[in-house]
């Protein structure tokens, strides 16, 4: 798409008969348009600039520990973003772990499995369901999903574990409100996301390919597996990147279903606190100009980066087609 | 037939099945969200809700305040959003093909896209909120633009590179300056395309909270002075999910119903108008 030949006709100095008043119009628009270009293109530097601005006095006070300290205390005004960077990460591994098969069993399904009449009222249902609001997953989770994993789940799993050595302290017994329901919520939200991108590189094998292996005998299976597996690595995985980076800047879903807690534990079944969480947690407790405002607000400097990495490996893999 | 086709053939069986399995596990994972949705929803959802404000626990409050805030800041924020988004879209295709300025700005306009909502509302907090001293709905709505914002950038430009070059050639060739070519020929071929764009980012901020929580607030009484703080349905429904009272805790079921349906058809109606266009 970025390839359209450039419209150098329109663009061509305008000959003496053209009356001033068009050349005048002329300029009018392409100045508006191009401001309105610049807006967009200085957004991102504002946004950047705000955070970093509002963080200031909580980034110099603690230095650069402040990335690792695991420490979030509002009583002796010690902050350190470690215990949510941690949470953030590890929900978000938890969603991807859970939604990238399921993702990629249900784009199997859907391009070779169902007929054909079927996929694109399922295409559409798939895209509706990415269009509900990430508080209606967080709701799901907190009065369904939660309880129901407090008492069918959580407890059986770590009776299970109990005394191993490694797997004993990560499945340790916890409550329904959890990082591990938190990933799980995560999971179910991006689900219809991953799954949409995932159809769309499928679908987008050339046919030629696939009915040459057809040709030589091979099955669905092994068409998928060694053809468009390959075929379309690079989009799987900026796909892949791209449900990574919802699921790390997710607030309502999470806060909904964590727990909130502000310290550290290796069990994935106890309460916890992401980035977002926090933020959106502690934020009107904080007053203006406190510093813990300006510790929050260098979380969001925090999850920006690790967003923007996220995405800028997700845009460069993916190139701009499959994605929304 | 030979042990090792056998051997491939039960795989390949086993892979559908295993396909099928995940595919049922989905469905059944997002037809519990709907159905607690509907289940939930529907028996709280009375006309009252529509009609009265909200209040506390025992007082038969509804949620006609939050409604008329989340359409208040919904607008301004498509008011904002709308012409910078087509502007800076037209730009990006029209104007900036090949240029090192427009690269970057399709890059921010994409990082933008799937930025986290929260530090949007971070940012217009920064901005807006600790300026002015208080929480607006002014600051909503813009918190509500910046996210409209790099969508409607998007779909513009996709749709505008869509319009066959012969057709402004065309155009071109009668005479008619660029300006013209882009707002009655490009424009006007891309329009479905372009409205399909703003529906679905209309639908976006309909749903969102974060960028809400630190730029508008929330109110429980009424009020619709822009300057003031502003409620909104997601915000309400946000605060009374986990209020520990049933009739509050119904309520939020009953906006969350509201919302999502709004956001639904929004959806469906721009699905449509994009499927004839396709």
């Amino acid at each position: 798409m970025t390839q359209a030949p450039s419209l150098a006709i329109a663009a061509a100095p305008a000959p003496a008969a053209v009356p001033a008043s068009t050349r005048g119009s002329e300029r009018v628009f392409a100045g508006a348009v191009t401001g309105a270009g610049l807006i967009v293109f200085g957004l991102l530097g504002a946004i950047i600039l705000m955070l970093v601005l509002g963080a200031w006095p909580a980034l110099t006070h603690f230095g650069p520990a402040f990335f690792w300290n695991p420490v979030w205390d509002s009583v002796a005004d010690n902050y350190g973003a470690g215990v949510m960077i941690f949470g953030t990460l590890v929900t978000s591994l938890l969603a991807l772990v859970i939604a990238v098969p399921l993702a990629m069993g249900v784009a199997y399904a859907l391009t070779e499995i169902v007929p054909q009449a079927v996929r694109r009222p399922v295409g559409i249902v798939i895209q509706l369901l990415a269009a509900i609001p990430s508080i209606i997953y967080g709701m799901w989770g907190f009065f369904v999903l939660a309880p129901y994993l407090a008492q069918h789940v959580v407890l059986n799993v770590a009776d299970v574990f109990v005394g191993v050595p490694v797997l004993g302290k990560i499945f340790d017994y916890g409550s329904g409100n959890s990082v591990f329901t938190a990933g799980l919520v995560l999971a179910v939200m991006i689900l219809p996301l991953i799954t949409a991108m995932f159809v769309e590189v499928l679908g987008a094998t050339p046919v030629i390919l696939k009915e040459s292996v057809y040709g030589l005998g091979a099955t669905r299976f092994e068409v998928i597996r060694h053809v468009a597996l390959p075929y379309g690595k690079r989009a799987f995985i900026g796909a892949i990147m791209l449900g990574l980076g919802r699921a790390l800047g997710e607030t309502m879903a999470v806060t909904f279903v964590i727990g909130n807690a502000t310290r550290l534990s290796p069990s994935i079944f106890a309460q916890g606190a992401t980035i977002s969480s926090t933020i959106a947690n502690e934020f009107n407790e904080a007053g203006g100009g406190s510093l813990k405002l300006a510790a929050l607000l260098g979380l969001g400097v925090t999850l920006f980066v690790i967003s923007f990495i996220v995405l800028s490996i997700s845009r460069a893999l993916v190139g701009r087609r499959v994605e929304n | 037939m030979s042990a090792r086709a056998t051997r491939r053939k039960a795989i390949n069986m086993i892979a559908g099945a295993v396909a099928g399995g995940a595919a049922l596990l989905s469905l059944l994972a997002l037809g519990s969200i709907l159905w607690t949705l509907v289940a939930r929803g529907m028996p709280a959802l009375h006309f009252s809700v529509l009609t009265t404000s909200m209040a506390p626990t025992g007082e038969n409050g509804g949620l006609a305040n939050a409604i008329v805030g989340s359409l208040i800041q919904v607008a301004i924020g498509m008011l904002v959003a709308t012409p910078i988004g087509i502007m800076a879209g037209t730009y990006l295709s029209e104007y900036a093909r090949g240029s090192k300025l427009g690269d970057v700005t399709r890059f921010v306009s994409d990082i933008l896209l799937s930025a986290p909502s929260i530090l949007v509302g971070l940012f217009v907090y920064v901005l807006l909120v600790a300026t002015t001293k208080t929480y607006s709905a002014y600051a909503g709505g813009i918190a509500l633009a910046v996210i409209a914002i790099p969508m409607i950038v998007r779909t513009t430009e996709d749709m505008l590179s869509l319009v066959p070059v012969a057709l402004r050639e065309a155009a071109a060739a009668l005479g008619a300056p660029k300006w013209k070519v882009v707002t009655l020929i490009a424009w006007r071929a891309a329009a479905s395309g372009i409205v399909t764009g703003i529906l679905l980012a209309l639908a976006r901020v309909a749903g969102e909270t974060a960028p809400l929580l630190f730029t508008s607030l929330g109110n429980l009484n009424w009020s619709t002075s822009l300057d003031q703080p502003m409620a909104s349905l997601p915000l309400a429904i946000y605060q009374y999910a986990g209020s520990p009272y049933d009739d509050l805790v119904q309520l939020a079921w009953a906006g969350a119903l509201l919302v999502t349906l709004g956001v639904l058809v929004i959806n469906i109606i721009a699905q449509l108008a994009l499927g004839r266009k396709r």
